[in-house]
């Protein structure tokens, strides 16, 4: 009979494994899903996997990875550290609307300057309206104690009432003739995100994506607070004595990542999306939380998760326009991925053994 | 004696119809972590009953049968969750979000070609002599059989679960898995089954938002209900009057918050739509403030995984 055995120490092995076997065996129970719905399994895996980056499109398709992949690796690395310390912010996506709401208003104020210094000012600005939005969470945790869960998924949808106001009423371009969104961009160009190296979708977004990579990645190692994080996730009672005051830790958290979300939006606002529409959030900040798991809740590791997710949504766009699959099965194959990464990483902690009639042999 | 524009008998009648999907979900939700698992994972559940609920009542002409449809539904997208939870032992919290996200999308890949489509009316359970009556009337008897069902389900789970042998084992489960595994119960089968009706709560209450309030199949059809049944649990300090009282309540600003749109109040409608979620968030903070730690009645083990080493 098989049963699970605890590992006296976590597997580094399987630490490092989990990943690429998790995809691998997303990618077959995916390409059966595909084959049910009637599509050739193996055409529709090449072009989500290997088309964007050396198939035909590939010139275009390459810059357009870096496009999404910034904004997820960007909130990704926010919610990995409170991740980390058990701290769950999962409304990132709110905080995302609200950070481009604020920077983009900001910007839209002094519409038409052409000072090229409204942009950073804009910047700081939406990591203010993020930050500000996941302040909310944060101080009615640390002060009534209330489930940050709840807390922040609720305002996800407050956001959204907020994005709709702001996009049918006070940012609606008054020179749009009536239709909704607020002001291009595009036509705005001290304000805009615009691509500094366009082959690669290098913008703002991606610059900020890979720095904060690196920094958080030498928070975590390096710096005290790092150490904190870590050490609040794996023994409470041990941080507790170490003198970390847990109050302070859920302000920390939720502020970074939320001003790291906020950031991402108004990059996003003043970039590929444009403008300020209702439904320009194309739901990162839940997709996220995939990226973050995917990563191992290391900041290198996000980086590559987060390539790795925006591959899946710059394939699944072309098997939705080349071969017609539907953007849901894009959904349900990341859902997918995050379920097959969560039970591979059972490995991780754990070992199967065969017991047979008594004498036990190891498995696997 | 209209207030506002607002009938109060109408709104009483409305506001138990709409509260039966977090009802049901929450109730579901109750005995899940009662029995220490934190099922994130509601809203996921809901929306795949809802849509598994209406295309087997689309396909069979019977709701009834589209209810069992969106219990099957919901309980078979759980059964992922106890998998994952309690034989891969992973994180619920994490767990239970990738199930409302695949949630999401497998009801929406499983729902293209039923829009637009009108499912088989759920009518009204007594005659119309009885739901005639004044004031008393569209209250008490006007309702669908779900309605009743609901708060037939929550007295029966206040009765398990406070009086009752079945009951004693899924709160000890809860309460300490050491202990109740040292007595000699399978504590993670015990919270597979549990897992698996609060799958089946969930998707009823789905299923009656596809059958019975919009009636028909729109994307995201749940629209943060699940959440909201999340937040009840917490609200009710885990008991089923309790819930039934967050769900009657809630149910009741959901419906006065849309009569107020129709009947053109001055305050604007996006401030209005938010008012639910806001409303939600203040409670919970009136229930958790002054409470700290394990006093507010949330079960001991909540969220915590079980792996027997003996």
């Amino acid at each position: 009979m098989l049963r699970l055995e605890k590992r006296p120490t976590p597997s580094r092995f399987w630490l490092y494994a989990t990943p690429p076997v998790a995809v691998i065996l997303t990618m077959i129970v995916g390409g059966i899903l595909f084959a049910l719905m009637g599509k050739n399994p193996f055409e529709v895996i090449r072009t989500i996997f290997w088309d964007p980056i050396f198939g035909e499109f590939a010139f275009y398709l390459r810059g357009q990875l870096l496009v999404k992949a910034g904004p997820l690796i960007l909130i990704a690395i926010g919610l990995a550290l409170g991740f980390r310390a058990g701290i769950w912010n999962i409304g990132a996506e709110g905080q995302y609307i609200m950070g481009a709401i604020v920077g983009a208003s900001v910007g839209l104020a002094v519409f038409p300057t052409d000072n090229r210094l409204i942009f950073p000012v804009m910047v700081v600005a939406g990591a203010f309206g993020g930050w500000a939005w996941a302040m909310i969470p944060a101080i009615l945790k640390t002060r009534f104690n209330t489930n940050e869960i709840l807390v922040s998924l609720m305002l996800v949808y407050v956001a959204e009432t907020i994005l709709a106001k702001a996009s049918t009423g006070f940012l609606k371009n008054p020179e749009g003739m009536g239709f909704p969104g607020s002001r291009n961009f595009s036509s705005f160009p001290a304000a805009q995100n615009s691509f500094l190296y366009e082959p690669l979708g290098l913008h703002w977004g991606g610059v900020a994506a890979l720095v904060t990579g690196i920094l958080a990645y030498i928070l975590l190692t390096r710096h005290q607070a790092g150490f904190q994080i870590r050490l609040a996730g794996q023994a409470p009672r041990a941080a507790r004595f170490h003198g970390v005051n847990p109050a302070r830790l859920v302000v920390m958290c939720m502020g970074i990542s939320g001003a790291l979300a906020g950031m991402a939006g108004l990059f996003e606002v003043t970039g590929p999306a444009g403008q300020i529409s209702i439904d320009f959030n194309s739901g990162y900040g839940f997709t996220a939380i995939i990226v973050a798991f995917l990563g191992r809740l290391n900041p290198l590791g996000i980086v590559l998760a987060g390539f790795l997710m925006a591959l899946t949504y710059v394939g699944g766009e072309m098997a939705s326009t080349n071969l017609g699959l539907p953007d849901a099965a894009i959904q349900v194959f990341q859902g997918m991925l995050l379920f097959f990464l969560l039970a591979v990483d059972v490995l991780t902690n754990y070992r199967f053994r065969l017991s047979v009639g008594g004498a036990v042999k190891g498995a696997k | 004696m209209d207030i506002g524009g607002i009938n109060p008998v109408i709104l009483i009648a409305t506001l138990m119809a709409s509260a039966v999907p977090i009802l049901m979900a929450a109730l579901g939700e109750t005995v899940v972590e009662r029995s220490g698992v934190l099922n994130l994972g509601v809203e996921g559940m809901m929306v795949v009953g809802a849509l598994g609920g209406f295309v087997i009542a689309v396909a069979t002409g019977s709701p009834v049968l589209g209810f069992v449809g969106g219990a099957v539904a919901g309980a078979l997208l759980s059964l992922i969750f106890a998998l994952l939870t309690q034989v891969f032992l992973a994180n619920q919290v994490a767990t239970g979000l990738a199930l409302t996200m695949f949630g999401l999308g497998v009801s929406s890949l499983g729902g293209q070609g039923y829009n637009g489509i009108k499912p088989p009316p759920t009518g009204q359970l007594l005659p119309d002599a009885l739901a005639d009556l004044p004031v008393v009337g569209p209250i008490l008897f006007g309702h669908d059989w779900m309605v009743y069902f609901s708060i037939l389900m929550t007295a029966i789970l206040w009765w398990v679960l406070k009086t009752t042998r079945l009951g004693l084992i899924i709160r000890a489960v809860g309460e300490s898995h050491e202990a109740a595994h040292a007595l000699g119960y399978k504590v993670n089968r015990i919270r597979l089954m549990c897992i698996a009706f609060g799958g089946a709560m969930a998707g009823m209450g789905g299923a009656y938002i596809s059958l019975v309030r919009v009636p028909q199949w729109v994307d995201g059809i749940t629209a943060g209900a699940g959440w909201i049944a999340l937040a009840i649990v917490v609200f009710a300090s885990w008991k089923p009057w309790r819930v039934l009282i967050g769900a009657y309540l809630f149910g009741g600003i959901t419906v006065l918050q849309l009569n107020l749109q129709v009947a053109g109040s001055a305050i604007p409608v996006e401030y209005l739509s938010m008012a639910p979620y806001l409303i939600t968030i203040i409670v919970l903070v009136i229930m958790s403030a002054g409470k700290r730690g394990k006093a507010n009645g949330a079960p001991a083990a909540l969220g915590q995984n079980f792996h027997a080493s003996r």
